[in-house]
């Protein structure tokens, strides 16, 4: 286990009245729902970001709003730290318990609640995930538009924690601009509701202040998000380059020029060779960089808009260029991309970087990014929302070698403070978390950070939701 | 994910296998979403992840199983979704297999639990001892209501309840002997007679017999074959069904040693894909006995599906009928052995029109004898699987498990049949029983 991150020293005073919380708690919710068991908690010590690790006081998993407010009361009248949790899935770490808190997951309140297509909107609980929206309303023709590609598993309570984003941001935006409105648990266990179905609600945008918060400002369990129609039709295209370089100059070329396809995904070699084993997508193997670039609309929308594309990848040396033939086809190559952290599995653990650049940037930070794993001697896999900008470095190790964990870890924070260098950021949809929790002072002013604090502060005073998360444990307010 | 096992704990294989399956796990969740037992009950202890890691928590610490594993692990369908759903290649079955021998092997389970299992592994395997208690559950069946009332014999209330109200007697199917083709023999295969199929429904296996026979295929049904160990392996009770397993591999191999060379056989047959699931797994079930293992893999590598041999045999396309299918994919067949099209391909090519339910991911619950042990989780599941399999307005289900037949027959009045029935009327044979009325 890594040590390198640290998390905030257990209160005492939670800690010695461990029996009387949990029996208090069990007051409050039905058996089904609290976990203390010792063994119990231990799976519930982690999430996606498994190198940190610790076990909760106990887990609550609530049915209903009434009680999860009724656990966030009792938790703040006693001063008990709460981490939310909702699939578990979060890679920077934001579900990771500490010893003195309790976690919160949502996994039960997993029920849609309405689709109503008049206003375009879905209600859904918190738990529900994302995937699921688009199942749900698929056969009508339409679908919710964020898409992590955790999407099959991860909760919408989760991306609205993370502000997730996914392939297809790069037209529709990511969880914040498909998000209408939430109800949320306050730290005292109030309930309250921000937005609704209408676009903007009267007074301060909380709702933009809510979404991306990684569950320091409250508990959302309810949630309203947008439904977009479906295309015409979506066509991905793989564009195959000699190197990095080329294909990282496509992208920019691509947008630059006005053109918004609906995702461009980018893979180097070794993740291409990845992706390509699990899913059989058909990928080309002979290339140095592959563009995923989808495409939608009718025929006449897309052949026009794939003519300027090729146009444009043709300037930049593009060696193949393959349109999917079948709906079997799309699917494959979409699974193949969407699997791609799990599917590095095969070949060795990772960490997986999350940091933003400018488009002008990308080749740039591509081979900076070389030059440091190099130096560290390990190893990388590039798969990531090229599009954005939206870099994801896979650094790959043995997670049974402390010393190669180490290093990983090193170099994962080289290659975010050299984003954030690029005039980038540290982050661009998997939240700060614990793990670029120490970065923040390389991205923000004393002063910058002393605001959000505050803000922080308004919500949770005695900041006991997800404490240890966002925020460098020195310097708190 | 990183594990820490001592070199000592390393040096017993099945730890070994585990700890190499466990590296593998980078906790991303996926798995998660598509476990029927996550998806109902809503909590990580009892999902694919949580159970891993309940797992791992038990092995490196070379603890004995304890109630708390026990209970999730018991919720387990061992329905393999998860494997499916793994990008990272996990292979949760041994893991799950380990776990369940070693809860076997250090855990004491309460009296009536015992019990229950002890009766389960002592009759189900045995079809003379399985008709036998089916008669006594049709006297019994009018005490289940009650027995469902009390907590620890709501397992006999399930079983009662799922005894079938006919009970047909020995089937001319099971017995041993070479069938001839009726035209010019093209192939020769062995057919797994199995144990508790015969029994509820020998039906599969005529139909099966009667199609084989019609397409030049002559087939044997060998001497001395039994269960194939599947229900008691996974109940963890490891001996036993490496028994079963030795012994069903000793009669395949003398088959095929009997008549020299030309008499081997193009596929040994399994018309219930769970045993199926556990055949093509002998392989590595037996890896560690040296007597056994190759002739394990052979045994393996020649087990086929019906549906996978029918499809390397060109059936000719028939005409349509109105007659549209719900064609309903056991876990074990399309997450245990990842046999996905060719049953729906050789319906439709039979001119039956194939309708997929909503969820075919998900579980029926029946899951060998998780229906008698688990009925609450199991009852859930039945319920949303009829339910999607309702909404597709089928006339008729098709499945490839007899346990799912009995499974969601008890839930629905839509008719349900084993695939190579439909199959069987298709091409030339009678029209089944069961869709008498369509």
């Amino acid at each position: 286990m890594s040590e390198a991150i640290e998390f905030l020293p257990p209160r005492p005073a939670v800690l010695s009245r461990r029996a009387a919380i949990i029996a208090d708690l069990a007051d409050l919710l039905p058996p089904e729902c609290l976990v203390h068991e010792a063994r119990e908690l231990v799976p519930f010590e982690t999430d996606a970001f498994v190198s940190y690790r610790r076990l909760p006081l106990a887990v609550a998993l609530p049915k209903t709003t009434a009680q999860v407010a009724a656990v966030m009361k009792y938790c703040h009248r006693y001063g008990v730290p709460v981490v939310p949790r909702g699939a578990g899935t979060s890679l920077s770490g934001g579900a990771i318990p500490q010893e003195d808190a309790v976690v919160l997951g949502l996994s039960k309140m997993s029920r849609i609640l309405e689709v109503d297509y008049a206003n375009r909107t879905a209600t859904v609980q918190a738990g529900v995930t994302n995937l699921s929206i688009s199942e749900a309303v698929g056969i009508d023709g339409f679908f919710y538009a964020p898409d992590p590609s955790s999407q099959l598993a991860c909760t919408i309570g989760g991306n609205i924690g993370m502000n997730s984003g996914g392939a297809h941001c790069l037209k529709y935006g990511v969880t914040t601009n498909n998000l209408l409105g939430v109800k949320m648990v306050l730290v005292d266990g109030s309930v309250i509701e921000l937005g609704g179905k209408h676009l903007d609600a009267a007074g301060y945008d909380l709702l933009g202040l809510v979404c991306g918060s990684e569950g320091q400002l409250g508990i959302v369990t309810e949630a309203v998000v947008r439904l977009i129609a479906k295309p015409e039709g979506a066509r991905p295209v793989l564009f195959g380059f000699e190197t990095s370089e080329e294909a990282g100059a496509c992208v920019a070329d691509i947008i630059g020029s006005g053109i918004i396809p609906v995702a461009i995904e980018f893979m180097d070699k070794p993740a291409i060779e990845i992706c390509e084993a699990f899913a059989q997508a058909g990928y080309p193997l002979d290339v140095g960089a592959l563009l995923i670039v989808e495409v939608e609309g009718s025929d006449a929308e897309m052949d026009a808009m794939l003519k300027n594309i090729v146009e444009i990848a043709g300037r930049h040396g593009v060696k193949t260029v393959r349109e999917s033939q079948s709906a079997t086809e799309a699917a494959l190559i979409w699974k193949g991309r969407k699997s791609a952290f799990g599917a590095t599995g095969r070949i060795a653990d990772y960490i997986c970087m999350d940091g933003t650049v400018p488009l002008g940037k990308l080749s740039y930070v591509l081979n900076r990014t070389s030059e440091i794993i190099d130096r560290f001697g390990l190893r990388v896999a590039n798969v990531f929302h090229a599009g954005d900008g939206n870099m994801h470095p896979l650094i790959l190790f043995n997670a049974n070698d402390p010393e190669d964990a180490a290093k990983a870890e090193e170099a994962g924070n080289e290659i975010l403070k050299l984003c954030v260098d690029a005039g980038g950021c540290l982050t661009g949809e998997h939240g700060v978390g614990i793990e670029k929790r120490d970065l923040m002072r390389h991205q923000y002013s004393d002063a910058d950070l002393r605001q959000q604090m505050a803000v922080r502060s308004a919500f949770d005073e005695g900041w006991i939701l997800n404490p240890s998360k966002v925020f460098p444990l020195d310097g708190r307010t | 994910m990183q594990t820490s096992f001592t070199p000592a704990q390393l040096a017993d294989p099945h730890v070994a296998e585990s700890e190499k399956i466990l590296r593998r796990c980078v906790h991303c969740g996926f798995c998660t979403a598509t476990c029927p037992t996550y998806v109902t009950l809503g909590n990580e202890l009892d999902s694919p992840r949580g159970r891993i890691y309940l797992i791992k928590d038990m092995l490196e610490n070379g603890r004995p199983a304890d109630e708390e594993v026990v209970t999730h692990v018991d919720r387990c369908l061992s329905c393999l979704s998860c494997v499916t759903t793994c990008p990272s290649g996990v292979d949760y079955m041994h893991l799950v297999d380990h776990a369940r021998i070693h809860i076997e092997n250090t855990y004491r389970r309460p009296l009536m639990d015992r019990l229950i299992r002890g009766t389960l592994a002592a009759v189900l395997p045995y079809p003379r001892r399985f008709r036998a208690a089916l008669m006594l559950a049709k006297l019994g069946r009018p005490f289940a209501p009650l027995m469902k009332r009390v907590s620890a014999l709501k397992p006999f209330g399930a079983m009662l309840e799922l005894a079938p109200s006919s009970i047909s007697g020995a089937s001319d199917a099971a017995i041993p002997g070479t069938r001839p083709p009726e035209t010019k023999r093209r192939g020769r295969v062995a057919i797994l007679s199995g144990c508790a199929q015969p029994v509820l429904d020998p039906g599969i296996n005529e139909a099966t017999l009667r199609l084989l026979a019609r397409l030049g295929i002559e087939v044997v049904v060998p001497e001395g074959e039994g269960c194939c160990g599947a229900l008691v392996h996974h109940m963890g009770r490891e001996e036993q069904a490496l028994d079963f397993a030795r012994r069903n591999v000793d009669v395949w191999i003398r088959e095929i040693a009997k008549g020299g060379k030309d008499s081997g056989f193009d596929a040994i047959i399994i018309t219930a894909s769970g045993c199926g699931t556990t055949i093509k797994d002998y392989g590595h079930m037996l890896r560690l006995d040296p007597e056994y293992a190759d002739k394990a893999k052979k045994v393996s590598s020649l087990a086929k599906d019906i549906t996978e041999y029918l499809s390397t045999l060109d059936l000719p396309k028939q005409e349509p009928k109105k007659l549209n299918v719900a064609y309903h994919s056991a876990c074990s067949m399309q997450h245990g052995q990842k046999i996905t099209m060719a049953p729906k391909n050789l319906l439709k090519a039979a001119g039956f029109t194939v309708r997929d339910p909503a969820e075919g991911h998900l579980c029926c619950g029946s899951a060998g004898t998780y229906n008698i042990l688990q009925p609450e989780i199991s009852a859930q599941l039945k319920a949303r699987k009829v339910r999607n399999i309702e909404a597709t307005k089928a006339d008729v289900i098709a499945t490839g498990n007899i346990g799912c037949i009995t499974q969601i027959a008890s839930g629905t009045a839509i008719p349900i049949l084993h695939t190579v029935e439909l199959l069987d009327w298709a091409y030339g044979g009678p029209k089944p029983a069961k869709l008498a009325a369509k």
